[in-house]
């Protein structure tokens, strides 16, 4: 396999995404502002803040696991086992993947953008993120059981059961229409 | 905060665990996903202190009574989009999301709908997907997963219509 160190991600300081979240909070914040003042707005601050400390290990933590899951999976097995020719199979094992992964959202998302960056494609990754939410055990045994009822729970699990492979699919069969192109870049020809 | 300590271990547990294996396939791969880990931390931290503190405004101009409004009687089709909805723009965390799930069923929210409201607060709660997904993830990877995944909590919502309740 590889011993190479591969070489970094590319990353993007700032996106759309991150300027539109923003434009977001500083209108919210204006809003919070206006309605209770001063006040109002240092009192959100103070418990984010503290709520932002920690968190921080915790990130930490999903940032080490996503890069050492990366570098120790050999990325010609994770292309072709959640690649875009995995077929059915690489929907089943991004659903198994995420069902069993720990943690909350902390390590779901570092792990499932590790899994993007070593050659899975989005079907298995939105199969894996959407059962990681949905029938995965963290938040269920956390939150849901204590607070809607085992029964409720367990059922609901049951319901979502199909849902990430079906997920996975429909991502899959939209991917390759929407970007012709950039979804064949993993063959050979 | 026992469930919180168990996660905490449970985490760095499989942190160990995964980075004693790249130790033992070399120092210089071991050093290599430090770093790029520590890279991916650093460059993270400035969104996430966005995210933590920017949703905190977001969910005070977003009142608990307003979602819970939104989860009222009606029954049906209609019922399971509202749910959809609210379920997509319920703020605060699992507690506050389940909490008004619980309250919805007590009250006389119709089963499939709340099926709906919490499968749609898990897939879509604007909250996770500002403060962790987007992010973590490639931002086209986020929109298009959530793309895909709008038509789901109806499919969940009709299955819960043909199976019955729990």
């Amino acid at each position: 396999m590889e011993s190479e160190p591969r070489p970094g991600r590319v990353r993007k300081p700032i996106g759309w995404s991150t300027i539109m979240i923003a434009v977001l909070v500083a209108v919210s914040a204006a809003l919070v502002w206006r309605r209770d003042g001063t006040d109002g707005v240092l009192e959100i601050l103070t418990h984010d803040l503290s709520l932002f400390g920690g968190i921080l290990p915790r990130v930490l933590a999903g940032c080490l696991l996503g890069a050492f899951i990366s570098e120790i999976l050999p990325h010609e097995k994770v292309s072709r086992s959640l690649g875009p020719k995995s077929g059915l199979k690489g929907l089943l094992i991004g659903t198994a993947f995420g069902a069993i992964l720990p943690g909350g959202p902390f390590t779901a998302y570092p792990v499932a953008s590790a899994l993007l960056a070593v050659g899975a494609d989005f079907g298995a990754v939105i199969a894996m993120v959407v059962s990681w939410t949905l029938i995965g055990y963290g938040r269920a045994v956390a939150w849901e059981i204590p607070i809607m009822g085992t029964d409720f729970t367990l059922w609901r699990i049951i319901i979502s059961l199909p849902l990430p492979v079906l997920a996975g699919a429909l991502g899959r069969f939209v991917y390759v229409r929407l970007y012709p192109k950039p979804a064949m870049k993993d063959d050979e020809t | 905060m026992s469930a919180a300590l168990l996660i905490d271990m449970l985490l760095w547990g499989s942190v160990f665990g995964v980075g004693l294996i790249a130790f033992r396939r070399g120092p210089p791969v071991f050093k290599a996903s430090l770093r790029e880990g520590s890279m991916d931390f650093i460059n993270i931290v400035p969104r996430i202190a966005l995210g933590v503190i920017g949703s905190g405004y977001i969910a005070a101009i977003i009142p608990q009574e307003v979602i819970s409004g939104w989860l009222g009687p009606d029954s049906g089709w209609l019922g399971v989009a509202t749910a959809v909805v609210a379920g997509a723009a319920t703020p605060g965390g699992p507690v506050i999301g389940f909490s008004i799930g619980t309250v919805a069923l007590k009250s006389g929210g119709g089963v499939p709908q709340v099926v709906a409201y919490v499968v749609a607060w898990a897939l879509f709660a604007f909250q996770r997907v500002i403060l962790w997904e987007i992010p973590f993830m490639p931002a086209r990877f986020v929109w298009f997963r959530c793309a895909v995944s709008v038509p789901f909590p109806f499919v969940a919502a009709a299955i819960a219509m043909v199976i019955g309740k729990p």
